[in-house]
């Protein structure tokens, strides 16, 4: 984006700017009522009994939250814009996590012992006994896997799909579209459900994990298709025009001087359909695959710790497509620079 | 029997050709005849066919009607050989149209190197000796858009060399460059005229048409209204449609 060369007044300096956020933060502090909160407890030893501060109660602890949260935006504003980046993320980290801790779980449960690896574990060595160990060994494991496999194959479909669909021959055409339409029309639960229940019927016995591939990579190579065919005709014109008067045959000016030219514009897309493709193969779970999700739901169900392995399931996911994302940053980066 | 004299010295033939986009008429009952080592300048005001006659000689464009032969092969829409065709014919545009992934060098190479099945060595070498005919064999490792309008021009000039074609299109190839980048251009093309290279240039450079052309087409909606040697072309213009358009081009 375009940054302007003059630089206006923060509008957090502004005193009358700071005076109506400051009201209007205090109205919904008070409004919201956290007196019976740890910041109540707090404050008790100013308002007394938290139960029994009433009105008075009420408002000290809204007006020490507004001061609290106005002050430290006054002092953010004063940091360098990286400082900035960095103190906000972290203190949206710890309010997050304050909010996970406000749902007074039992955090040791996560690394107990789990019945399902012990009895599991003398068949397959495979898997530490710990519930979080199995998430890692197992259920991190096939998720990756999954997913690796399911966009190596959602790639090349989209390649062809996308070629296809700007070709001229109809029977390509036709079949691109209508693949790209059917994908893209049901939803991906349903998709893995009709191909899991629905090839056996012809015939086809298929396992689980290859259903849960088959299903993501027919999905997102519809839609990274459309974004292929997107890439491609955004090329000019006039590079076709230059290679067909150099005698290049077709295959050889997609392969040369096309595609290695839509890759920049491809990749940012791309690596979204990549990362939202490594969430959803939480969907096929349900087809029983001990995947993230799945080890998440059964080994919370046990004991009603749902939240728990829910929670570190989201931690999990949240990394790798943190992980992902440098990815995507550092090969967008090497582009950039070679063109 | 003088037909088949001429033609055995022509490379480029075009016999009644007419082109449609929809309803409108580009192109109106073209016959031309383009002998070996020829210098044709095409001029004529914006629309009036120029380009797309240009670009119907290595079929970018189709014609509809009419034959147009090029060193002998005619050109149609059923053809099988038109790359190999295209591989006698370069063409430079108005736009350079250059391969901004690779660099000079590997521009020139490309042609020979990929379709030609000339080996990377001798394609180097081929691509080096040309860069240094349009002077800037120093520019061969950088890219594209690191490069002035006039220098990506000589480099998309030496690109279409290095196919070592038997004709040359220009389609209007100073006309996206600042004015002083037109001479570097028109220099490297003179250049190549002396070399005995047969041209076929679309241009408004009326002092590049004096010094080189053998012949100047005028066009106008979709016709040739005149076509001379450069001499009687100023001097001695035909048409009321010439007069105009040279008074308002040289004035």
């Amino acid at each position: 984006m375009f940054v302007d060369t003059v630089i206006e007044d923060k509008v957090l300096h502004k005193p009358v700017f700071l005076l109506y956020l400051s009201l209007t933060v205090l109205a919904i502090f008070f409004a919201f009522n956290f007196t019976n909160t740890i910041f109540g407890e707090f404050l008790s030893p100013v308002i007394g009994n938290p139960e029994e501060s009433g009105f008075f109660g009420r408002l000290t602890v809204s007006f020490v939250l507004t001061i609290l949260f106005v002050g430290n935006l006054l002092l953010i504003s004063f940091a360098r814009l990286k400082i900035q980046i960095l103190i906000v993320w972290v203190e949206l980290f710890f309010l997050f996590l304050a909010f996970a801790y406000s749902f007074g779980l039992e955090i040791a449960y996560i690394f107990e012992n789990d019945f399902i690896c012990s009895t599991e574990s003398a068949r397959k060595k495979l898997c530490t006994p710990s519930k979080i160990g199995l998430m890692v060994s197992k259920g991190l494991f096939t998720t990756i896997y999954i997913s690796a496999v399911s966009i190596a194959i959602a790639t090349v479909i989209a390649i062809f799909g996308a070629i296809a669909k700007l070709s001229n021959n109809g029977f390509a055409y036709a079949i691109a579209s209508f693949y790209t339409s059917l994908f893209r029309g049901l939803p991906l639960l349903l998709q893995i459900y009709l191909i899991y229940m629905g090839l056996p019927q012809l015939g086809f016995m298929i396992d689980a994990i290859p259903s849960g591939i088959a299903a993501l990579s027919l999905c997102y190579g519809a839609y990274m298709t459309e974004i292929f065919r997107a890439g491609i005709q955004s090329i000019p014109k006039g590079q076709w025009e230059a290679s067909r008067a150099l005698g290049f045959k077709f295959r050889l000016i997609l392969q040369k001087i096309i595609l290695p030219q839509s890759i920049p514009i491809i990749v940012p897309p791309t690596g979204n359909q990549f990362i939202a493709m490594l969430k959803d193969s939480s969907l096929v779970s349900v087809l029983g695959i001990w995947e993230i999700m799945f080890l998440a739901k059964k080994l919370g169900a046990k004991d009603f710790n749902h939240l728990e392995m829910l929670l570190t399931a989201a931690m999990i996911y949240w990394g790798l497509t943190i992980v992902l994302e440098m990815i995507q940053a550092r090969i967008e980066r090497k582009y950039q620079q070679k063109t | 029997m003088g037909d088949s004299i001429t033609n055995e010295n022509s490379v480029i033939s075009l016999k009644g050709v007419n082109k449609w986009y929809g309803n409108f008429q580009a192109l109106k009952d073209i016959n031309l005849e383009i002998n070996s080592k020829e210098k044709i300048v095409i001029c004529g005001p914006s629309g009036s066919g120029k380009s797309t006659l240009i670009r119907c000689l290595n079929r970018l464009e189709a014609h509809q009607e009419g034959q147009i032969h090029v060193t002998g092969i005619e050109l149609h829409n059923r053809m099988k050989d038109i790359d190999t065709v295209r591989q006698d014919i370069g063409m430079v545009f108005q736009s350079f149209n250059l391969f901004p992934h690779l660099t000079a060098l590997e521009n020139c190479m490309a042609g020979p190197n990929w379709v030609k099945g000339v080996d990377e060595k001798e394609a180097k070498e081929r691509a080096m000796a040309l860069l240094k005919q349009v002077k800037i064999p120093e520019q061969a490792d950088k890219y594209p858009e690191q490069l002035s309008g006039g220098q990506q021009q000589r480099v998309a000039i030496a690109r279409s060399l290095c196919m070592q074609p038997k004709v040359m299109l220009f389609d209007e190839p100073t006309s996206a460059l600042d004015p002083e980048m037109v001479s570097e251009v028109l220099d490297t093309m003179v250049e190549l005229a002396k070399s005995g290279m047969t041209m076929i240039c679309v241009t408004h450079e009326m002092g590049f048409a004096k010094q080189v052309a053998d012949r100047i087409i005028f066009m106008d909606e979709g016709e040739i209204v005149e076509q001379n040697t450069p001499e009687e072309f100023f001097n001695n213009p035909q048409n009321d449609r010439t007069k105009a358009f040279l008074n308002q081009i040289l004035s």
